[in-house]
């Protein structure tokens, strides 16, 4: 028996949030705690490089998976990654420290409580992405609202109760039909395990309804338009590290599902609603891009350009082709590490003014240089320039899509212009111009801390923006191999 | 000769209510030493009870009115171990008013012998007599704050309203009995054929009182204000031990007599399922008063439990007693909660009293915050695994509607114990509660936070030995 090594990556932040809770809470800046939290974390980050390292790349079979027996005859305890699984694990252990980082200001109350809150979120959602039985996937999924609800609703703003039941309750009611499908799965085929299913595959006459009620909980968590009206009030309302969690991991928990259960349990059905998500999806870019354009506040005008970025992911993924898929999951590694480092930049802001609209800014470039040429950096990064992460995966999902659906494809590719628009505009009005605002004088740059994190994400921006092969040779082959299981199916039935 | 050791755990719970009346009668200041004989006395029949679980299939007694089985050891554990939680708990709270008495353990066991013999009942005159024992009891706890308004207001309403399902139930056992010539479960359920329409009003009839005893809508009126104002622990038993009787009778009477009748019945079932379901989420959701909205709640939580019974199938009647095993455990731990909202000898009923619970007493609202995720049933708590497998159970019967209603109702649920969640740890906190609780309910409360939070753990065990249930 190896090493259980995935079980360890979802345990140890749990005993590291035991650890905390037994250990007595200061007021302030309760520097043990944190420092308890970032050791836990960053360990739990090298655990996953090392299993980055042994991933074997050549094979799309599930590795690392361990299989026990939970419920007698009923449920396993199974986990396991593939190609498409194992990136999300790494950009989760990746951010996670970031955030315990980040929370030096914006958390003045209840700093150890936070933590544990992070950390029980964090061995959720490395969970949810390694699950490899539909019921257990299900409970990382759902478990993670708790956690998320309490760091809004706790350390939220002024509006952090709505918020937080907005989301709290979106998810689930878009989550209980998933819960239906999936009970229904096992009554149908007697299994919930997915490498099973896989294999049994699921009778066509089921797979319509079945993949309309997975369809409700990933369009909510995603999020598709018309439902994505719980994101941006979240996004806004939540403290920093709460919406750089949000925006960078809990986002991609849908769009992998997708890929992982809509794509590889129900074939036929993915392929009948292609012109469901096609039409969503591109609603979503425009219309969100427009939205975002209009926008007063920096935190909102970022949600909705999640939202467009999320659009552009559901499109490339049901887009069905080679470039169309890995483009996806290249666009969402990128969006976690943009959209994480554009919330860390608004809050870097945010904790010195206690502003975040727009127009309290003005001329920041002559005030505070570094800061702006990071928060430079992760605009364009986020319009998508060739040479950063974001670049790649939208040329990708472009390229499929213009394989797919020639109509679809160009206009979204007025998305990639109007993403440009509201970006270079969000960026021009907050950082050029005249210095009108006399408080903003005062600013100080980056402290080291806040330096630190921002050039740690932004070093995979410009990395994988030159040299995306690391991340396109570990999808590759789960991709192939997704794509021609999918056409065998198809053509068989 | 009929082997009276079978019903040992009756014999001796009867002698022991005779012992401890005598005993209050002739000592002076005797509340406390009732008090822990009478714990004593559960102790010694669960021993007995199971110690019975493991030797006994199924037995019947004076001529087969009286069974004994699997399902009548389980639940009468569940009874016991209600009962012994609920008494050890009171203490204070009956001091801090000045009503302890010997009545109240008295009682207290009386309605439990009542519902030992409904639970065992096979024949409709002893279930009625079961009944009524346990009603009686239950009349009398309800008033026991008896200086105050709103605790006779409680135990008159109570009675008043049960008693007239018991006249419905009564009628309806008539109209059974009438069309089968017998009071006896078994030969009611061989003479029975479903072509005799009057036999539906019987059916309905009983279904009625039954619904009644354990508050499903539309029978469900009384259970706010008789909750609210009763003495707070025994709400607390009126919302564990009586429904687990109730249940236990509900499934005897559907899956033993009535059998051949489903088509009569499961559309009732349904139908009482889903508006309990409904009607428990949407109507807890504007109450101020914790007591009143637990009351609608456990409204919504006999509704899932009655839509694994309306599955007629052996795991839908599994999952039934999963669900209120560990909507017992629910209960006790929000309870325990309650009963620690105490300043000054004066205990607090009111959400708003929950106020900024978190910053004065981070531990407690913690407890809180896993006992109501679970109501809510948010995985991995317990409360989820209980509606999973009735939904497991349900959707086996690809009964769609039914699954879809009770989870979107879950939904709606949720909103109102997220209000109480964010009350504690949103809000502005109030002054600090006393803290010098007695041992047996911080003992309750930790027991059945950690059961509730690491149920997951090992989900198996419980299965197990509920699946040793199989009445059809």
């Amino acid at each position: 028996m190896n090493f259980p090594i995935l079980s360890s990556l979802i345990l140890l932040p749990i005993i590291g949030a035991l650890f905390l809770f037994f250990t007595k809470d200061k007021e302030g800046n309760n520097l043990t705690a944190k420092y308890v939290a970032l050791f836990t974390t960053v360990v739990n980050f090298l655990i996953s490089i090392y299993l980055w390292i042994s991933f074997d790349q050549s094979t799309s079979s599930f590795q690392f998976v361990e299989d026990r027996t939970w419920i007698e005859g009923f449920i396993n305890y199974k986990v396991g990654v593939d190609g498409i699984s194992i990136l999300f694990i790494i950009l989760t252990t990746f951010i996670t420290p970031l955030c315990i980082i980040s929370v030096n200001n914006s958390v003045k109350n209840r700093l150890r409580d936070f933590l544990i809150a992070i950390l029980i979120m964090e061995s959720f959602m490395i969970g949810v992405f390694c699950a490899l039985d539909l019921v257990v996937f299900y409970l990382f999924f759902e478990a993670g609202l708790i956690p998320m609800f309490l760091i809004i609703g706790i350390w939220g703003g002024a509006r952090r109760v709505y918020s937080a039941f907005k989301f709290f309750l979106y998810t689930l009611l878009g989550s209980v039909l998933m819960l239906v499908a999936i009970i229904s799965i096992y009554w149908i085929t007697g299994t919930t395990d997915v490498v099973q299913l896989y294999e049994i595959g699921i009778d066509v006459k089921y797979q319509n309804l079945l993949w309309l009620a997975f369809f409700s909980s990933f369009a909510v968590k995603t999020p598709m338009w018309p439902v994505h009206t719980w994101l941006p009030d979240a996004h806004v309302e939540a403290p920093t590290a709460g919406s750089v969690l949000l925006a960078a991991i809990l986002l991609k928990m849908a769009g992998y599902g997708f890929i992982r259960f809509s794509l590889g349990l129900f074939p036929v059905a993915s392929e009948v609603f292609t012109p469901l998500i096609y039409t969503l999806s591109v609603i979503a870019i425009i219309f969100t891009s427009l939205i975002a354009l209009m926008q007063e506040d920096m935190k909102k005008l970022i949600a909705y350009s999640s939202v467009a970025h999320m659009g552009f992911v559901t499109l490339g993924i049901f887009t069905l082709q080679q470039q169309g898929i890995e483009g996806s999951i290249i666009q969402m590694i990128s969006h976690g590490l943009v959209s994480a480092a554009l919330f860390l930049t608004v809050g870097v802001v945010y904790d010195r003014m206690h502003s975040r609209l727009i127009s309290t800014y003005g001329g920041l470039v002559s005030v505070i240089p570094k800061y702006s040429i990071l928060f430079m950096l992760f605009a364009l990064a986020s319009l998508g320039l060739p040479g950063t992460s974001g670049f790649i995966g939208e040329f990708l999902i472009l390229m499929g899509a213009f394989k797919d659906n020639f109509l679809v494809a160009v206009i979204a590719s007025i998305g990639v212009i109007l993403g440009a628009a509201y970006m270079l505009w969000l960026y021009k009005r907050v950082v050029f111009g005249k210095l009108i605002n006399e408080d903003l004088k005062k600013m100080l740059d980056l402290n080291r801390s806040e330096y630190f994190i921002l050039s740690c994400l932004a070093v995979p921006i410009l990395f994988f923006g030159f040299y995306p092969d690391p991340l396109i040779n570990t999808i590759e082959v789960s991709v192939t191999d997704l794509i021609n299981t999918h056409n065998t199916n198809i053509a068989s039935k | 000769m009929e082997n009276l050791n079978l019903i040992l755990p009756e014999i001796f719970i009867s002698l022991s209510i005779m012992f401890l009346l005598i005993l209050g009668v002739f000592k002076n200041d005797s509340s406390k030493i009732t008090f822990n004989l009478s714990l004593f006395a559960i102790l010694i029949t669960t021993t007995i009870t199971i110690n019975e679980t493991f030797s006994v299939t199924r037995e019947t007694l004076f001529n087969e009115s009286v069974v004994i089985d699997t399902m009548s050891s389980l639940m009468k554990i569940l009874t016991l171990i209600g009962g012994f939680l609920v008494l050890v708990i009171s203490s204070t709270y009956l001091k801090t008013f000045k009503i302890y008495n010997i009545e109240y353990p008295v009682l207290i066991l009386s309605s439990i012998l009542g519902m030992m013999v409904m639970i065992s009942s096979n024949d409709l005159i002893v279930f009625y007599m079961g009944l009524e024992l346990q009603s009686l009891a239950l009349y009398v706890l309800a008033t026991y704050n008896r200086d105050q308004l709103k605790s006779s207001e409680a135990g008159l309403k109570y009675f008043v309203l049960s008693a007239l399902s018991s006249g419905l139930l009564l009628y309806g056992c008539s109209l059974v009995y009438g069309f089968s010539g017998s009071t006896n479960f078994d030969i009611i359920s061989n003479q029975l054929n479903s072509n005799e329409y009057v036999l539906t009003f019987g059916i309905v009839f009983i279904l009625v009182g039954l619904a009644f005893k354990i508050s499903a809508v539309p029978f469900h009126m009384w259970a706010p204000d008789v909750y609210e104002g009763s003495p707070t622990t025994v709400t607390l038993f009126f919302t564990m031990v009586p429904k687990i009787a109730a249940l236990t009778v509900f499934i005897r009477f559907l899956y033993v007599p009535f059998l051949n009748l489903i088509d009569q019945w499961q559309m009732i079932i349904i139908f009482l399922s889903i508006a309990s379901m409904v009607f428990g989420a949407v109507a807890a959701i504007g109450q101020t008063n914790i007591k009143r909205l637990i009351a609608y709640s456990s409204i919504g939580h006999i509704g899932y439990t009655l839509a694994g019974l309306a599955t007629a199938s052996n795991e839908g009647i599994q999952s039934s007693i999963i669900y209120i095993s560990i909507y017992v455990v629910m209960n006790l731990a929000l309870f325990s909660c309650l009963l620690m909202l105490r300043r000054k000898d004066q205990y607090y009923e009111d959400i708003e009293d929950l106020s900024g619970l978190s910053k004065n007493h981070p531990l407690l609202s913690l407890c809180m915050l896993v006992i109501l995720f679970s109501l809510a049933g948010i995985p991995p708590l317990a409360g989820f695994f209980a509606k999973f497998y009735i939904f497991k159970a349900v959707l086996e019967q690809s009964m769609f509607f039914l699954a879809i209603v009770g989870l979107l109702s879950t939904v709606v649920a949720a909103f109102y114990y997220l209000r109480i969640i964010k009350i504690i740890y949103f809000d502005k906190e109030k002054d600090k509660y006393d803290t010098d609780h007695s041992l047996w309910l911080k003992f309750s409360l930790t027991v059945s936070t950690i059961l509730i939070l690491l149920y997951f753990i090992f989900p198996s065990q419980l299965i197990e030995v509920v699946s040793r249930i199989n009445i059809i």
